[in-house]
């Protein structure tokens, strides 16, 4: 039987305490769109079959729509409303605009959510590893090879950025050293 | 503008039917031109490429149009955003409706400054004068300027004037997809908005005997069950209730089953022996004075396509609201909604022709119901967005004054949509001694295509179907060739052929709903035309290219084949380069034989699988109106026929579909997907034609070509699975 008693159930979703009023064995992603209002995330199989619903559940990738609520009741939930803002958006996000990587966009938060797993992990990968890293995730209108080039674009700039912090790093430090 | 002798300007046609001005755009004070269009955006773009359009003609940065989406009431009837027509036909008519009212504007600022309206010029709407004045269309905004019909008083610019037109302005709604912010049509939420789900019958044909309605209900959060006949749905606070709630109806429904559907295993016999009604779609017979040039051979072959799903992303989506309680009404039973006013939310491909059909499906007049087109998912043709708005709008009905939202499930998506129909086509020809063409002979079965809402008299939404007293849908239809056709379209032979004659076998009988998939018949038939013009080649001991290029006359077509066969290194490409198993082929189109041309070259490796490495493409769709949204849309269904042709194919019983998950109806992958190239041949002041669908027949038939090349087998059956390429393996 369902789990049909609705009761109030916590979850840290973008580093915010929520509470909503569900039944624990509720989809994780009709708390986000509904209660939370978070529409980023998309429901597209409700099966994990196809990654429109795609959110990082301890920074990894996790179906939202059969991930029930008590499988989350300990975890950090990420959507990718938490992984930039319109004004600052994530690189992933970024590179996609910039190279124009979508067609309807039905399917490209739960790209940008693979994608920023993939790349927080390693920051140089192969196209074959970000082809792999997004087989999880299917698109019908066939913006593959855009969205491809635009995942390793926003890993070169994620490098670039690293590298110009460290040299910025190392540059503070040689002045702090001459100035001792 | 094109004159006619007698009328003066003749205006283009979406113009004629939309002539008031002011339906096409407004001035608004605040420095925004508002812009309608009757096409919508399907996620190829379209809203874009119009903006570029209007903002050309009136000499506007594009930031400055805003794109209003169609609403039935307000926004020009253009039919539906379909055939690849959109720049076609509403960007000819932005373009003069555009470019008049920029004249009438400037009129105005003339007559205040008593100057000659030509010597003024217009930068980004401001309007400048030689002594300096300035004035800006937003300054003069006045929308009783634009309430008259265009009269085709201006001339468009020139194509070598544009400066907006033919760039690649980025897309105007990517921003807010990726924000993100809520711009389709499933993230909609209104005040007291409800979830509706509906519970389909378990198979085709199936009769709802009995249900009871008392678990669903006494769960908390349920405001109803609506049953009507076969329809059967419900609405909860909650969206996580309506599905838990739908999972207890379905569980306790009890159906009558019949079995209704062909054998999917033998469905070319199925297609080719089902009541059909035959017809002559085109014939040229060779004059007297040709025919005399003997036949030495005579070649025929039978390919197939099964039927294809749209299999959209995000599952159709609609949300209804039924204003005023119906006077009288009792539930399903009395459908009595005189003074109901229904509002609708959808991404149908059609608002006005949507409202047409809801109108009559719930004998309501069309001025009850106002449809509003809100993004969806991409729809590469009819699938399920009608059939849901019909949905909301009968469980709408069941809470006047509650906005219900319903989102069919994967499995409904899979399985009710209305398929890209299954076909055989049957290709014969008689050859002279070098292999050329004397008389072609094409023959086609299948079901038509068209079964969209609003042109026919009888129903087609599938829950009006499953309703008591519902009138089934009736097999597809077919427009006439010369618009472009159905199950005929691009049969017609692009090639010189001295006689040729195309006949079409539309089945009278539709066991699976089918309609418009993305190139309609343009599939099947190129893939089998351009196939067996491979097989003619190889017969005749030629170069697929040369053999093509021999036979056709047309210089376009011919440049792109050129083109193409260049930039694949075509001449130089061996296998044995790259691997023993490889292999290279051609395949070529005018898309309907009137919109753009496309030659594709694939280069694929068939070990187990088939695997396609690189598709290179070459267009020419004349006037490009924005380059890089014209190569995502080809490379787009470049990479969509290549899922079609290796992987897809909508499998069934003799009682239900079962291909209703990624996992049975798998689509192409990340890391499957070919390299694509993509040129386009410059537009030398040809008009613009639309690219969404050139390429799906192209795709299919190069790697048939290439997969023929490659194992030396020829596969006449799609998808080109290893099942498929061991069938057709001699002995």
């Amino acid at each position: 039987m369902p789990d049909t008693d609705p009761k109030r159930v916590t979850v840290l979703v973008n580093g915010r305490p929520e509470e909503v009023r569900t039944e624990q064995d509720t989809a994780l992603l009709y708390v986000l769109r509904n209660h939370l209002g978070l529409k980023g995330t998309r429901f597209g199989c409700g099966l994990g079959l196809c990654g429109t619903c795609l959110v990082l559940v301890d920074g990894q990738p996790a179906y939202s729509c059969d991930t029930p609520m008590w499988a989350v009741a300990d975890r950090d939930v990420t959507t990718v409303e938490g992984l930039g803002t319109p004004q600052r958006p994530h690189p992933v996000a970024r590179a996609i605009i910039d190279g124009q990587a979508a067609q309807c966009g039905y399917c490209i938060s739960g790209v940008v959510i693979s994608a920023a797993a993939l790349l927080a992990a390693n920051d140089n990968p192969g196209e074959d590893e970000v082809r792999a890293a997004l087989d999880g995730n299917l698109c019908r209108c066939g913006a593959h090879n855009r969205i491809v080039r635009a995942v390793l674009a926003a890993a070169a700039s994620l490098r670039a950025s690293r590298d110009g912090a460290s040299r910025d790093g190392a540059s503070r430090d040689g002045a702090s050293r001459d100035g001792d | 503008m094109a004159t006619s002798p007698e009328a003066g300007p003749v205006l283009p046609p979406s113009l004629v039917a939309n002539p008031r001005l002011g339906d096409w755009l407004r001035v608004l004070p605040d420095g925004v031109v508002e812009v309608r269009s009757g096409k919508v955006e399907l996620g190829q773009g379209v809203i874009t490429a119009l903006a570029q359009v209007a903002a050309e003609e009136l000499d506007l940065d594009v930031a400055r149009v805003r794109m209003v989406a169609a609403v039935t009431g307000i926004s020009p009837d253009e039919g539906y955003t379909s055939g690849s027509l959109s720049i076609q036909y509403s960007g000819a008519a932005l373009r003069v409706a555009c470019a008049e009212a920029r004249t009438i504007y400037l009129g105005v600022a003339a007559g205040r400054w008593n100057v000659p309206a030509d010597v003024l010029t217009v930068q980004d709407g401001t309007i400048a004068a030689p002594d300096g004045r300035t004035t800006s269309y937003w300054e003069l905004a006045d929308d009783g300027l634009l309430d008259r019909p265009a009269a085709g008083l201006a001339e468009p610019k020139a194509a070598s004037a544009y400066r907006i037109v033919g760039t690649s302005v980025p897309r105007l709604d990517l921003p807010d997809k990726l924000a993100p912010r809520p711009r389709f049509v499933h993230d909609m939420a209104l005040d007291g908005m409800l979830y509706g789900r509906v519970v389909r019958p378990p198979s085709r044909r199936a009769t709802l005997l009995d249900v009871g309605a008392g678990p669903a209900m006494a769960l908390p959060a349920v405001v109803t069950v609506v049953r009507d006949g076969s329809f059967l749905g419900v609405i909860a606070e909650r969206e996580e209730v309506a599905l838990r709630a739908a999972d207890l109806l379905r569980a306790d429904a009890k159906w009558q089953e019949q079995p209704t559907l062909p054998d999917e295993d033998d469905l070319p016999a199925f297609l080719v022996s089902a009541p059909a009604q035959t017809s002559v779609l085109a014939e040229s017979a060779p004059a007297a004075s040709t025919s005399a040039k003997p036949a030495v051979r005579s070649h025929e072959a039978a390919y197939h396509r099964p039927y294809l799903a749209h299999a959209a992303m995000g599952p159709s989506s609609a949300t209804a609201l039924a204003r005023t309680a119906p006077a009288g009404a009792n539930g399903a039973h009395g459908r009595n909604w005189d003074g109901v006013r229904l509002e609708v939310w959808t991404h149908s491909q059609g608002v006005y022709l949507l409202r047409r059909e809801l109108a009559r499906a719930l004998q309501l007049a069309e001025e009850q119901v106002r449809v509003r087109h809100v993004e969806g998912a991409g729809c590469y043709g009819h699938n399920g967005a009608d059939d849901v708005a019909m949905d909301a709008a009968l469980l709408a009905l069941a809470v006047p004054g509650r906005p219900v939202q319903v989102v069919w499930s994967r499995s409904d998506e899979l399985g009710w949509e209305p398929y890209g129909p299954a076909a055989v086509v049957r290709i014969a020809a008689d050859v002279d001694a070098r292999g050329d063409v004397l008389a072609w002979q094409h023959e086609i079965w299948g079901n038509g295509h068209v079964t969209r809402p609003g042109f026919a008299s009888s129903n087609r939404l599938l829950a009006a179907s499953h309703r008591d007293g519902g009138e089934p849908i009736e097999p597809a239809a077919d427009p006439p060739l010369e618009r472009g056709g159905g199950a005929g379209r691009n049969a017609v032979p692009g090639y010189a052929f001295p006689a040729y004659r195309v006949v079409n076998h539309r089945l009278s009988v539709m066991p699976l709903r089918t309609s418009s998939l993305r190139a309609l018949g343009g599939f099947a038939n190129v893939f089998a035309i351009e196939s067996f013009m491979d097989e003619l080649a190889q017969a005749a001991g030629r170069d697929p290219v040369e053999y093509r290029l021999a036979q056709l006359a047309d210089p376009r077509g011919r440049a792109v084949i050129e083109a193409v066969v260049r930039r694949s290194g075509w001449a130089d490409w061996s296998a044995s380069e790259s691997s023993r198993s490889a292999g290279h082929g051609i395949g070529y189109a005018r898309y309907k034989n009137s919109s753009a041309y496309c030659a594709v070259v694939a280069e694929v490796e068939a070990v187990t699988e088939v695997r396609v490495r690189r598709l290179t493409i070459a267009v020419d769709a004349g006037l490009v109106i924005n380059p890089d949204g014209a190569e995502n849309q080809v490379e787009g269904g470049a990479i969509q026929a290549t899922s079609w042709t290796l992987k897809e194919r909508v499998r069934f019983n003799s009682l239900t579909v079962t291909s209703d998950t990624w996992d049975s109806y798998p689509i192409l992958r990340f890391s499957e997907v070919p390299v694509v190239e993509v040129e386009f041949l410059p537009g030398h002041g040809n008009p613009a034609l639309g690219v969404g669908e050139t390429a799906q027949g192209p795709t299919a038939a190069a790697i048939g070509n290439a997969l023929a090349d490659a194992l030396g087998v020829r596969v006449r059956t799609l998808p080109l699975t290893e099942q498929q390429i061991l069938a057709a393996m001699p002995g």
